[in-house]
């Protein structure tokens, strides 16, 4: 089998994660960005032990879970579960696609899991094993148990429903009494065990809030569900005619609805953390005094030790280069795409990628102290900050429980001490109250117009993750960009193809095919647009890491790379700010070739139409100086600032937060994470790394600038229809809850008075839809 | 009148195998991976493979 890096791991046609490419079935997928490709193309360090992940179970089988990056298909699927189950000793591999997870199993003790890794690194799949006992199978019970209840409520909804459509049309025919009581009884049957079941969620809940001494919108509904159903027992024991058997079912099966996407959304953002936490090495291999070496797991390195990283392995501490000189993957603190040389002295980053050459590091910081380990913690403390954040619904919540269980209980007392009309009439009137004020209007108002909102935002390319961050972004003033990936499209485009003839074009994509460098990758995909036919693929290539290609096309030695290679003194590149490649063909003048990172088509035009809003407008980047004043002056965004460091940018986010601007982040990679994750609202296109999009509100996709746009436009609408559905459902209170109180209403006529003021809302929220077409 | 006798239990028992079917699915793991199971349609393994078929 091959364990050693496959040769073609480092071909650029190979069967890679880069299936998707094709844009066969890239679903959505539209900017496969560099970094990922990079990590493919590197080995995996062979040293790191992950037996320590391994289950055993009683009969034996042996099962480990990895997270997959890059899988976006049907044919990534196939490609990694074949690949996998094709290791002799392996059993099973299955892909889950919408947690980006593989488990597999084998039965032989013998049997290297790091050559899992190694086969899916070949396939251009990294993997990162982890313990799912830690990541959350717990949420995943939570979400499970909430569908059956969910399933549970329907089916009694659906059920009780049809009985009474017969009993309030038998009202008006003569359907006798004893047939309505059947019907009761029946529907008895069905509604009592779902409550009991379905109910659980609310009452739950409630009960954990009232231990503590607190009120929340559950004690409300469990109070209501649990009356209306022990009332319309009583009721049917009785053979009397009121039993709202229907309202209670009913009633709990709408709000499971809410309840189930509500926790799906966030059980899929704390799988993306648990991500982030892979991403750190597992072990470090620790250089003795005497020379020897041993692996050690990362957090118990010490401050001070020299630490060995091989090639193609992730940095494990923060620290200094002690010797060697290698290039550097530092998209994930930095976001950038080209890679950063390093030698003796330079300062490197616990999760980089050492890319071409061994290192020794002098640990500075390990562990939890890394900047890996702060952006970790950066991200979750704003998240837990941003849980603050009260939504209006809640709010109203607040005032509103209370007063409403004041209420029905001020009712019952009157009606039960003030007047002569005894217990049972005094608890159907309070039950009234509670059924009329249910907050329904309240509960609804604000999902309807979220739902409403979501479907227009999807139809544009926006995924709204945060069901309150519409609210939130209604309420911002002002906007971050992030440069690249998110103003830029993220990947290097050949800009001055007009200056290179059409045969020294040819020549190098003949030799650029065989590096899979971002910068080659660029020459080559311009090549293939450009139409020109193709040269006999290169022959003695070599590839110096850092430096760049040589190889010989037709008879001649051709050389591709940076400026030392092709022998030109660094200072003679025109623009410093441009990534560049030099071409020396034989022993001809070298041809410089410049790429840069293009805006987003419609960039400019999107933040000037944002401008025109009235937001004020910035750019934060890690990126060098005059690259970032280029970009800040395609794009017309008057405040910049250059090599910002990821906690440089949180700690700007705060700054315009303190000074109370309330702040919108857009970007993509993970060194935005904290800022996004401490903005006010936050947006990630769907091209970012998978925290980021974890830490965002929003993910928009595509490779245009404008679903920003869209986004902001559509929940400042929503916010205005959400003003005025509470403000509805605040009236209709004020006039039914007296009519209510004074005994006016049954139970029956203050369901179909509740069911009104629901239908109004949700009428009212679909404004939007119309509203956002114009 | 007499055939709600018949017409509820059958009704009831309907409704009551679908839901036993969705329970039964879902603790089955189904609803596990609504994702891969859209994608894995397009995946063609029926017949048995060649001891080598990476290509797609």
């Amino acid at each position: 089998m091959a364990v050693s890096v496959p040769a073609s791991v480092l071909d650029a046609e190979a069967p890679a994660g880069d299936c998707c490419d094709s844009g066969a079935f890239a679903l959505g997928a539209v900017a496969l960005r560099a970094q990922s490709n990079f990590a493919a193309s590197s080995p995996p360090p062979e040293t790191t032990d992950i037996s320590a992940y391994v289950n055993v179970d009683k009969s034996g089988v042996h099962r480990l879970n990895f997270f997959v990056d890059n899988m976006q298909c049907a044919s990534c699927i196939r490609t990694v579960e074949h690949g996998v189950k094709a290791l002799p000793g392996v059993t099973g591999a299955r892909v889950n696609m919408s947690t980006r997870r593989l488990v597999a199993e084998w039965r032989d003790d013998g049997f290297r899991p790091q050559e899992i890794i190694q086969t899916l690194y070949g396939l251009g799949y990294p993997a990162v094993p982890f313990d799912p006992a830690v990541a959350e199978d717990r949420t995943n019970a939570a979400d499970r148990r909430l569908l059956s209840c969910l399933a549970v409520a329907g089916f009694a909804a659906a059920n009780v429903m049809l009985l009474s459509v017969s009993v309030w049309a038998g009202a008006f025919s003569d359907m006798g009494a004893a047939t309505r009581d059947l019907f009761h009884w029946i529907s008895a049957c069905i509604a009592l065990p779902a409550v009991v079941y379905a109910g659980q969620p609310f009452f739950r809940s409630a009960f954990r809030v009232l231990r503590a001494g607190h009120m929340n919108m559950d004690v409300p509904i469990s109070l209501a569900v649990i009356l209306a159903a022990a009332s319309s027992l009583h009721q049917t024991i009785l053979g009397r005619e009121h039993a709202y058997f229907d309202a209670s079912v009913t009633l709990l099966f709408f709000l499971l609805i809410g309840r189930y996407l509500d926790q799906r959304a966030r059980s899929h953002a704390r799988a993306t953390a648990a991500h982030l936490l892979g991403l750190t090495a597992a072990g470090a291999t620790v250089i003795g005094d005497d020379g020897e070496r041993f692996l050690v797991p990362v957090h118990q390195v010490m401050p001070g030790t020299l630490v060995h990283v091989a090639m193609g392995a992730r940095i494990p501490v923060d620290g200094v280069v002690e010797s060697g000189q290698s290039e550097i993957d530092t998209s994930l603190v930095t976001g950038e795409t080209l890679p950063t040389d390093v030698a003796t002295g330079a300062k490197v980053f616990a999760g980089t990628l050492n890319l071409s050459a061994p290192l020794q590091v002098r640990t500075a910081a390990a562990g939890q102290d890394t900047l890996l380990g702060e952006i970790v913690r950066l991200v979750e403390a704003a998240e837990q900050s941003r849980s603050r954040f009260v939504r209006v619904a809640d709010r109203a919540a607040r005032i509103y429980a209370p007063t409403v269980h004041v209420l029905a209980l001020a009712t019952f007392l009157g009606w039960w001490g003030l007047t002569s009309a005894g217990l049972e009439h005094a608890m159907m009137t309070a039950i009234a109250v509670l059924i009329i004020t249910c907050p329904c209007a309240l509960g609804l108002a604000v999902p309807a117009v979220q739902v409403v909102a979501a479907g227009v935002l999807l139809k544009a390319g926006v995924l709204i993750k945060n069901k309150d961050g519409l609210e939130r972004l209604a309420q911002i003033d002002t906007i971050v960009f992030d440069k690249t990936g998110t103003l830029t499209q993220g990947r290097p485009t050949l800009e001055n193809r007009d200056q290179i003839n059409a045969r020294a074009f040819q020549i190098a994509a003949a030799v650029a095919t065989h590096s899979s460098h971002p910068l080659s990758r660029a020459t080559v995909q311009a090549f293939e647009e450009s139409g020109i036919a193709r040269l006999p693929s290169a022959t003695n290539i070599s590839e110096v890491p850092g430096k760049g290609l040589s190889g010989i096309v037709e008879g001649l030695t051709v050389k591709l790379g940076s400026p030392s290679w092709c022998g030109v003194a660094k200072d003679t590149g025109p623009d410093d700010a441009k990534m560049q490649l030099w071409l020396c063909i034989g022993d001809g003048a070298p041809l410089h070739l410049t790429f840069s990172d293009e805006l987003r088509a419609d960039a400019a035009s999107t933040i000037e139409a944002l401008k025109q809003f009235g937001y004020g407008v910035s750019l934060l980047s890690g990126d060098r100086q005059p690259v970032v004043a280029m970009v800040a002056q395609a794009a017309g965004i008057g405040s910049w600032q250059a090599e910002c460091l990821p906690t440089e940018k949180a700690e700007q986010i705060e700054r315009l937060s303190a000074e109370g601007r309330k702040v919108l982040m857009v970007g993509d990679g993970l060194n935005d994470a904290p800022a996004l994750a401490l903005g006010h609202a936050s947006i990630s296109p769907a091209s970012g790394a998978d925290i980021s999009q974890a830490a965002s509100d929003f993910v928009f996709q595509g490779d245009h600038l404008i679903p920003v746009l869209t986004a902001v436009r559509v929940a400042r609408m929503a916010n205005g229809l959400l003003k005025q559905n509470i403000a509805f459902a605040a009236g209709y209170n004020i006039i039914a809850v007296p009519i209510a109180v004074l005994g006016l209403a049954t139970p029956l006529v203050a369901a179909a008075a509740m069911s009104m003021s629901s239908l109004i809302v949700s009428l009212n929220a679909f404004r939007l839809r119309f509203a956002a077409r114009k | 009148m007499d055939m709600l006798i018949i017409l509820i239990p059958v009704a009831l028992l309907l409704g009551g195998l679908g839901l036993a079917a969705f329970l039964w699915a879902l603790r089955s793991g189904q609803f596990d991976d609504l994702d891969g199971a859209a994608m894995r349609i397009l995946v063609d393994d029926d017949t048995p493979k060649k001891a080598d078929d990476s290509d797609s």
